[in-house]
């Protein structure tokens, strides 16, 4: 019976992975077949092998600038982001002070607030500030989604550690600053680089604040597909190939962290 | 059970960056929002106190109530399903090796897709003529469209949803499980406990903290849900698939009305908040009532 449960569940997982993998091969399949192809048949593999799509995307500056202006916004934001949130998750794990749990509801609404609501009001404070159009402008609009899931993920791992280890090393002599950096740091690693997964994710896909944002010097490649749509219709051929790439860097990214993932955490108190 | 943690009042300073950073992305425009909200602007220099009049317009919008319970319906079939199957994922992905990493990578690559590629990918997907989900359909004899029948369009932008974020579930979820330790599963077959008991009193309750994130999260971002749908159906056939964010999008942008966007905009944030807040505090309880029920932790 043991054996026919594993199956069932190796089964209902191979399904699911078809499930998943099928509309990404169906881009992968449309990247490699010319616009005409696609539009005028259909197939399971590309008639005409091109590698067109890709080469207008690595010569066209207006492509890959998109990727590099993307990259940009994304590390930026997740600098912020996780730098600001780690005070701030330590100070939830550990401490309570008033209004605390007020705080922490209150940061997780404004994860809460669709983008929608902000597009005005973000293009009128950038453009006083005079920032539209530059990478900071959108990392720092996409700071309102990634910094309270930042604390809470991040609170969530470091709820998980002893207190004990704090109060050893603050007895041993070790200052704030350095107990955090040497000793705390390293504890919570996996939990780190589960957050930047996290923050990677949201910010690197997201398309109304960054196209509304940013104009040409700064904008990123979410913003630079909807040039595929024009007068003379879709190109779907070069969004297709373009859509692939965009895949890459995320998966580079989840291929480091999946150590931590496949280790497990719980989200102690949450 | 929280009184345990000393108190710091200090601790505050901790917290400031966190707050400046979001009281500048988000405090400062919502403050805008409730200006914009409260006034009759033509232009820049012409603008009009009005008051609630915007408030009470938008809430007599019987096309903005339509889109309303859509959404509700919307959100809860997306809960419904995908949290349910997540739970399943990860329950069947192996747990080590180099397949576990394997499994991982290809169940995470529909999160890593820009949303409105998603969307075309989709469009192309379910056509009868070109792409392979309606080219399938067809020919096992439904008469599917995704453009022409409101059902099959509804359809179409839940099962993308499911497609695009089940994997959210099923991370969170397969994370959970990872940290539990052997022991408990040892201590559990000495008892003979049946694999719905581990599941219930062990599996489920380990995995009570990452589950509150990906239902609040699934919730929060089903309800805010944009891009998806109006790359692929652009709201159509008719009414069938305009959710809230896209009515909203069409006020503010479409028809530049940006006093009763702003009210609208407000009253949807509002409908959220409210909702994640009985979600957060219903959650939190039951996870709690579980533990005293436990025992055993």
């Amino acid at each position: 019976m043991n054996e026919n449960r594993f199956q069932k569940r190796t089964l209902f997982l191979i399904l699911y992975i078809v499930f998943a993998l099928l509309p990404i091969y169906w881009m992968v399949n449309m990247s490699f077949k010319t616009n005409a192809e696609i539009l005028s048949s259909f197939s399971f593999f590309p008639r005409h092998f091109t590698w067109d799509n890709y080469r207008t995307i690595f010569t066209d500056p207006a492509w890959y600038s998109g990727y590099l202006n993307s990259l940009i916004i994304v590390a930026i934001n997740m600098t912020i982001s996780i730098s600001v949130a780690l005070p701030a998750a330590y100070a939830f794990s550990r401490y309570s002070f008033i209004g605390d749990k007020h705080l922490f509801f209150w940061l997780l609404t404004n994860r809460m607030t669709p983008p929608a609501v902000f597009l005005l009001p973000f293009f009128q404070l950038y453009s006083t500030l005079g920032l539209m159009d530059t990478h900071i402008a959108v990392a720092l609009a996409h700071l309102v989604f990634n910094v309270p899931l930042a604390v809470w993920i991040l609170e969530g791992f470091m709820s998980g550690i002893p207190r004990e280890i704090d109060e050893t090393a603050y007895i041993d002599g070790y200052s704030f600053p350095r107990f955090f950096l040497t000793i705390f740091l390293p504890l919570i690693k996996a939990g780190v680089g589960v957050t930047a997964f996290f923050c990677f994710m949201f910010s690197w896909v997201e398309l109304l604040l960054a196209r509304t944002l940013t104009s040409v010097d700064a904008k990123p490649i979410v913003a630079t597909m909807t040039r595929t749509v024009s007068a003379s219709g879709m190109d779907w051929a070069t969004l297709a190939a373009a859509g692939v790439l965009t895949i890459v860097p995320g998966a580079i990214v989840i291929w480091f962290v999946r150590h931590y993932i496949a280790k497990g955490f719980a989200m102690g108190r949450v | 059970m929280l009184s345990s943690k000393p108190v710091n009042q200090k601790a505050w300073w901790l917290v400031l960056p966190v707050v400046i950073c979001v009281a500048f992305s988000a405090v400062l425009p919502l403050m805008t929002v409730v200006n914009y909200s409260l006034q009759d602007i033509f232009s820049p220099e012409r603008r009009v106190f009005v008051g609630t009049e915007w408030f009470a317009l938008v809430m007599r919008d019987d096309e903005l109530h339509a889109a309303l319970w859509r959404q509700l319906g919307f959100s809860l079939a997306v809960l419904t399903v995908e949290i349910p199957l997540g739970i399943m994922l990860a329950l069947a992905m192996p747990a080590k090796g180099w397949k576990a990493s394997a499994v991982l990578v290809m169940v995470a690559l529909s999160l890593l897709i820009p949303w409105n590629v998603v969307g075309t990918i989709w469009q192309i997907y379910g056509r009868a003529d070109i792409g392979l989900l309606g080219a399938m359909l067809q020919k096992m004899g439904f008469d599917y469209s995704y453009t022409g029948n409101a059902t099959h369009a509804w359809l179409t932008v839940l099962s993308m949803d499911v497609w695009h974020w089940t994997p959210l579930v099923a991370l969170l979820c397969f994370a959970g499980l990872r940290s539990i330790p052997a022991a408990y599963y040892q201590a559990a077959r000495i008892d003979g406990a049946s694999k719905f008991a581990i599941f219930r009193y062990i599996q489920l309750p380990k995995m009570r903290g990452v589950l509150m994130i990906a239902v609040l999260l699934r919730f929060m971002d089903s309800f805010m849900i944009y891009t998806e749908p109006f790359v692929l159906t652009g709201g159509g056939p008719g009414n069938s698939t305009t959710f809230l964010s896209q009515y909203l999008t069409q006020k503010a942008v479409g028809q530049f009305d940006l006093g009763p966007a702003a009210a609208f905009s407000l009253i949807y944030f509002l409908i959220i908040l409210l909702l994640c807040f009985i979600l957060y505090n219903w959650m939190q309880r039951v996870g709690t009532t579980d533990k005293e029920g436990a025992g055993h932790e």
